[in-house]
């Protein structure tokens, strides 16, 4: 039996879906448009669709001109090295928080876990004293430690709550077979804590991908910068050029929103799982 | 469980010293990530609170104590507060309009209607984006004579267009928007979470006793949601108040100081004043508040339960 309220209710429910739904994408569409239009039609076409229909020229400015090429090589290098090294340090170290016996074992996690807890806005000031001190200051190096570090504590605390949750049963029949502790994790608890693992690369490659604060007290050399800083280059004290800017940022934007949709479940579940942690 | 643990044909207290050797030995797994950790984690920390007793200018290393001189120049820095200000406004928006707009829509999205898991889809993609492109996206939209503009003048409302950016009354709300824009999604993915853990029955109980759609609403599911809502809540007031990647992108704090937020005069004070001892007192003083704030609203959660 409907009555008329429920029929009412659905019909705003839907409304309201759809109006978000236009409201979430169009800033995205617009970015899109104005990337594919030319410079003297982007303040006067107001219409989605360019005068010149798939004319590329502002990615290929961007790309080339822009420096594009060496940001985007810099960012992908980045999140590759910061997220093999989250991976292997927080596996091994949450291994063996959970599952051996091990000395100042809970001293060792909560310190990893207090970081979670108190949040410092302007660390990122003393990391960079601490960075140029160590004469890391504009390399890469220099860039890539800090963020593995930052990573860490969430990317323990996944893997901790995974290892925690299985059962033993095939880690006593491999100590009974004679595998040594670091046999069991490598062939055992990795390719068992694939979902884990997952979760922990989606999460820190898009940190890493979206870094920007660091990135800016760190470098002062383009050709180390990534695609993040990489923008300010076509935004300029009086006059921005946006239809440069709205390429780049197209850029950026499509390999993230385009795994994303492949791969959504794990990532919604990776960002909530970062955004809990604690 | 551990490998000596196990029966031995060895004697018992070689066993037990193999133990405690295994105890320590263990400690490499750790090594690599804990080294790190010291090193950019714990040891930065350390440096705030020791940098910002001094008068620490980031290049001369012959700097002084100067007690808390810097502490008291911070709490009677007008500017700072205002900065703050800014911060608590964000905060203060985001709760009311993102996170309402967050929670509708979640129980929109929970209606068994058909699509509902392409609008979850769909409503997360602002908030993986980077808060610098949202924020020269925005930028873009907002310029005198961007879509905004050109849009109201287009339906004739001429007379509210505005240099939304540029202007004092308008840049602070023009970049909230943006950031609540990104922020609607993140709260809403939690929010259905919660709205996906209460259970159906009570629902169909409350509907035979006769309860309208607006009743449950206020009945059973915003009561079952305090715990999901005090975690977003809590995630919604720090992401507010350490707000930068958009203020960044769209305004540099300006015009004037209207749009100025702590994070970016932390920034500033460290890296166009050359003040790092001052610009760690803010962030070790910034950093004590956020952590009384979330201390503040779990103890209100859990005093509700």
């Amino acid at each position: 039996m409907q009555s008329k309220g429920t029929y009412l209710f659905k019909g705003i429910t839907h409304l309201s879906l759809i109006v978000w739904t236009v409201i979430s994408i169009f800033p995205l569409v617009w970015m899109v448009s104005t990337s594919l239009k030319q410079r003297n039609e982007i303040f006067t076409n107001r219409s989605l669709i360019p005068n010149n229909a798939f004319n590329l020229e502002n990615y290929k400015d961007a790309w080339f001109q822009g420096n594009f090429n060496v940001y985007t090589f810099n960012s992908v290098l980045y999140s590759v090295i910061v997220v093999v090294c989250v991976v292997l340090f927080a596996s091994l170290a949450s291994y063996a928080i959970a599952r051996l016996d091990m000395a100042v074992k809970k001293v060792i996690f909560l310190g990893f876990m207090a970081t979670l807890m108190i949040p410092i806005p302007g660390a990122f000031i003393s990391i960079y004293l601490v960075v140029s001190n160590l004469g890391l200051a504009n390399t890469r190096i220099g860039y890539i430690l800090p963020l593995i570090a930052a990573a860490l504590p969430v990317s323990i605390f996944i893997l901790k709550t995974f290892f925690d949750e299985m059962s033993r049963e095939l880690e006593e029949a491999a100590i009974i077979d004679g595998a040594t502790s670091f046999q069991i994790y490598y062939r055992l608890m990795l390719p068992i804590a694939r979902p884990a693992l997952a979760t922990i690369v989606i999460l820190n490659t898009l940190s890493v991908w979206n870094e920007f604060m660091l990135a800016l007290v760190l470098f002062s050399e383009n050709r180390l910068m990534p695609i993040q800083m990489g923008l300010s280059v076509f935004v300029g004290q009086y006059t921005t050029q946006y239809e440069l800017l709205m390429a780049a940022s197209t850029i950026m934007v499509l390999p993230v929103v385009l795994v994303y949709i492949a791969m959504q479940k794990q990532f919604i579940q990776g960002i909530t799982s970062g955004a809990i942690k604690g | 469980m551990d490998a000596s643990s196990l029966p031995s044909t060895k004697g018992k207290s070689y066993g037990n010293r193999k133990k405690i050797i295994m105890r320590y030995f263990n400690l490499a797994y750790v090594l690599p990530a804990l080294l790190l950790f010291i090193l950019f984690s714990l040891l930065p920390i350390i440096r705030t609170v020791q940098y910002s007793f001094t008068n620490f200018n980031g290049v001369n290393s012959n700097y002084q104590f100067v007690g808390f001189k810097n502490y008291a120049a911070a709490i009677t820095d007008t500017r700072w507060w205002e900065a703050v200000g800014n911060g608590v406004i964000f905060a203060l928006l985001s709760l009311v309009f993102m996170n309402t707009i967050a929670l509708l829509l979640s129980v929109a999205a929970n209606s068994n209607i058909r699509g509902g898991k392409f609008y979850r889809v769909v409503f997360y993609i602002p908030p993986i984006l980077s808060g610098i492109v949202v924020g020269y996206i925005w930028k873009w939209i907002y310029e005198p004579k961007g879509l905004l503009n050109g849009v109201l003048r287009d339906i004739g409302l001429d007379q509210f267009t505005h240099v939304w950016l540029g202007s004092i009354d308008t840049a602070l709300y023009a970049v909230a928007v943006s950031s609540m824009w990104q922020g609607v999604g993140g709260s809403f993915i939690l929010f259905l979470a919660g709205l996906q853990g209460i259970p159906k029955d009570l629902y169909e109980a409350a509907s035979i006793d006769g309860a309208s759609r607006s009743q449950q609403l206020r009945y059973i599911t915003i009561p079952s949601l305090r715990k999901v809502y005090t975690l977003v809540n809590i995630l919604t007031i720090l992401g507010a108040l350490g707000i930068f990647n958009h203020v960044y992108a769209m305004t540099m704090g300006g015009p004037g100081y209207a749009t100025e937020v702590p994070a970016l005069r932390i920034y500033r004070e460290a890296f166009t004043n050359s003040n790092f001892g001052m610009a760690n007192a803010f962030s070790l003083i910034f950093g004590i508040m956020l952590f009384i704030l979330s201390l503040i609203q779990l103890k209100l959660s859990q005093k509700k339960d």
